[in-house]
């Protein structure tokens, strides 16, 4: 369902091109479950988000149920609104209430009415358990509550898959739990999901594959089970080891 | 709708009166005063201004309610309506006239002086108290922490601040015309009007302004992406990569 | 010195006190003001979201500030009101009131643009990132997530602006719109009272500064949002 030949990109700093990614190439299928990890600077979060074209890059392809993201005659938006993103920070709109923020996409990317709107965003709030809070504003909520609205917000839309990064790097330890949970939740639905984490438990559990990234090449893609029994690559049983502990 | 947008009078636009005896018959007085003013009014004010600073921050009570009443004040006023204050009371306080020119200069210090003194005041304010305690926890004097890391960081922050109101006090001088001083602008008036030319002769003006005040705000602009790069030189790398 | 402030009961030899002349002045100066703010939101906030977009839009918006932002004030009424009239004779319609509206609302503009800029950019890129990530196109982008934070976040400084109007429009006794300053002026003259005059006008200045900065205050507080902090 989603495909990456050959991508690369790379910055023009006032030093000179600076590489950050360099010929990736791995597909997802769907219902598939993909965990990203890598060291910092590795590219992970760049990768993710040529995905959706937040992130323009120069070379190679990426196919979106068949849909080309880096060609200039693909109507982006209408490609992003299929693809729910969550971010590191949450990104929730500060001025809007925990429904409009639910409402917001729905009403203008997808036309729905308000009453419709409101109805699905409200069914999304009882699914990640924060139905009580629909009228607070983002700022009144905590970290991991407030992640668990940006996933509801991101399946109002009704997304073939969703993306994920780095989505309980910003939070307090002790609200990490309530995040992955609803994240298990969705795997186990049947959901497509591309996740940037350094949470090896959540991978171990339902990730069918691990990516991982160094100096912005996908060094290792292989199956889970074998990715964490035996890594091939030297960089990614340093990484291990040191992320394990 | 027609003749909305023509601009049939264009043709009559005629800069032909324009040259070197306009320009030292009614144009040089003019800038010279305007830029006297100006650097009188920013030095005298400055110095009052800092005299004014500080008798903001200092201990006593009744010294820092004196000099946050008269800042507040003259800020609050209309600038024409300072300069008409001056001009109606300095002849009655020193009991004979003063020139248009003489009542300006006196005003623009005085009006000047407030601003500059809030500019300074929130600059020295800008350092974070933890940077003196630091200072002396390292057993630098109070004298030695004020002069070697307070006001470096002060000055650094308000420096562009003071600049560009300087700037702001260059264009405000035109505002003397309420008075009938002779400014640049006056002189720009008295051209156009003895030439019949007011059109040509406000554009020049206005082109002279705007030249001479964007030059100007373009060094402090330099100066101050001068002053910043030192303390983030780092910004250019960290944007727009991944973690 | 004593004060004589019968002064403001005399009559002005037109069959009006120069109390009434005050009160009608000072209703000048307010309605110059408030038009004027209105034009300077208005124009500042399409300008600043101009200075944040890519290519000649920013260039377009990045002239209006800088001309708008160089020239002084009185120097620009006195293009609106002597230059561009004869350039442009449809101007000629216009009264010295609205002219005078225009002048101080499009300098005050490049004020506030650069105060709503300044607003856009403060916001974290990810909040665009998410918008986008959503399917809003550029224009829902700006009008539903960057402009309603960027504005609360402009409110204080476009309070302080607003102050900056009243004053400003002192500058319309230059082309003999009655308000505040041209009375003061004329008054002044015709009375030989300077001082009552001036005290006049100056406390009706302030009492406007003040009343606007209450009001302004009172809306930052009912735009506060819930939860957030300072």
């Amino acid at each position: 369902m989603i495909e990456l030949r050959h991508v690369g990109k790379t910055y023009t700093t006032p030093t000179g091109p600076l590489p950050v990614l360099i010929d990736c190439s791995t597909s997802v299928a769907r219902g598939e479950v993909v965990v990203v990890c890598g060291p910092s600077g590795s590219g992970k979060s760049t990768l993710i988000k040529c995905i959706n074209g937040l992130e323009p890059f120069q070379q190679g392809e990426i196919l979106v149920d068949g849909i080309s993201v880096g060609d200039p005659a693909t109507n982006l938006p209408r490609l992003r609104a299929r693809i729910g993103m969550v971010f590191q920070h949450f990104e929730l709109f500060p001025h809007l209430s925990v429904t409009a923020n639910l409402m917001l996409a729905q009403q203008q990317v997808l036309g729905r009415s308000a009453e419709a709107a409101r109805e699905r965003a409200l069914a999304l709030l009882q699914r990640v358990d924060l139905y009580a809070h629909r009228d607070k504003h983002p700022a009144q909520l905590s970290g991991g509550q407030q992640q668990r609205v940006a996933i509801a917000r991101a399946l109002c839309m009704d997304p073939i898959a969703m993306l994920f990064d780095e989505p309980t790097s910003a939070l307090d330890p002790e609200m990490i739990g309530e995040v992955l949970d609803v994240m298990v939740q969705l795997a186990h639905d049947g959901m497509t999901m591309i996740c940037v984490t350094h949470e090896m438990g959540f991978a171990r559990k339902v990730a069918q594959r691990v990516v991982f990234m160094d100096g912005g090449r996908i060094v290792e893609d292989a199956a889970s089970e074998q990715f964490f029994g035996q890594p091939a690559s030297a960089r990614a049983q340093q990484f291990l080891s040191r992320i394990l502990r | 709708m027609n003749g909305l947008f023509s601009l049939g009078s264009l043709g009559n636009i005629d800069f032909s009166f324009f040259n070197w005896l306009l320009v030292r018959d009614f144009l040089l007085q003019g800038l010279l005063f305007s830029l006297a003013l100006t650097a009188i009014a920013s030095i005298g004010g400055l110095l009052l201004g800092t005299l004014l600073a500080i008798a903001r921050l200092s201990q006593r009570r009744w010294l820092s309610a004196l000099s946050a009443g008269y800042v507040n004040g003259m800020r609050s006023i209309p600038l024409v309506m300072v300069i008409l204050w001056f001009f109606l009371l300095i002849p009655l306080i020193i009991g004979q006239p003063i020139g248009a020119n003489g009542s300006a200069v006196i005003t623009f210090t005085a009006f000047e002086a407030a601003y500059f003194a809030e500019i300074m005041r929130a600059g020295i304010q800008s350092v974070s108290p933890g940077q003196r305690a630091a200072a002396l926890a390292l057993g630098l004097t109070p004298t030695q922490s004020l002069r070697r890391v307070e006001l470096p960081q002060a000055i650094r922050n308000m420096l562009p601040v003071l600049l560009t109101q300087t700037i702001i006090l260059f264009q405000d001088t035109s505002l003397v015309y309420a008075i009938g001083a002779y400014d640049l602008l006056k002189g720009f008036d008295t051209a156009g009007k003895n030439f019949n030319r007011p059109v040509e002769a406000f554009l020049l003006a206005a082109l002279l302004y705007f030249v001479i005040s964007f030059s100007l705000s373009s060094c402090v602009r330099r100066l101050h992406a001068r002053c910043s790069q030192s303390g983030s030189q780092s910004l250019s790398l960290t944007h727009g990569t991944s973690p | 010195m004593t004060f004589e402030w019968q002064v403001l009961l005399q009559d002005t030899g037109a069959g009006e006190r120069y109390l009434d002349w005050l009160l009608s002045a000072w209703g000048w100066t307010l309605a110059v003001s408030a038009c004027a703010w209105v034009l300077a939101c208005a124009c500042g906030a399409l300008i600043g979201v101009l200075r944040t977009l890519p290519g000649w839009w920013r260039s377009l918006g990045t002239l209006w500030v800088e001309g708008f932002r160089n020239i002084p004030l009185l120097v620009q009424l006195f293009l609106w009101y002597h230059v561009l009239p004869a350039l442009m004779p449809a101007l000629r319609e216009l009264s010295g009131f609205m002219l005078v509206v225009l002048a101080l609302g499009l300098f005050t503009s490049a004020r506030v643009a650069e105060q709503v800029r300044a607003g856009i950019e403060s916001l974290p890129r990810g909040q665009r990132l998410a918008a986008q990530a959503l399917g809003l196109r550029l224009p829902q982008v700006y009008r539903h997530v960057l402009l309603p934070q960027a504005l609360r976040l402009a409110l204080p400084p476009l309070t302080s602006e607003a102050m900056s109007i009243i004053k400003n429009s002192s500058v319309a006794f230059a082309v003999s719109v009655s308000e505040l300053t041209l009375f003061a002026m004329q008054a002044q003259e015709e009375t030989s009272r300077g001082v009552e005059i001036y005290l006049a006008v100056t406390a009706l200045y302030v009492i406007s500064a003040f009343v606007i900065n209450r009001l302004l205050l009172t809306l930052e507080q009912r735009l506060r949002l819930p939860g957030a902090t300072a």
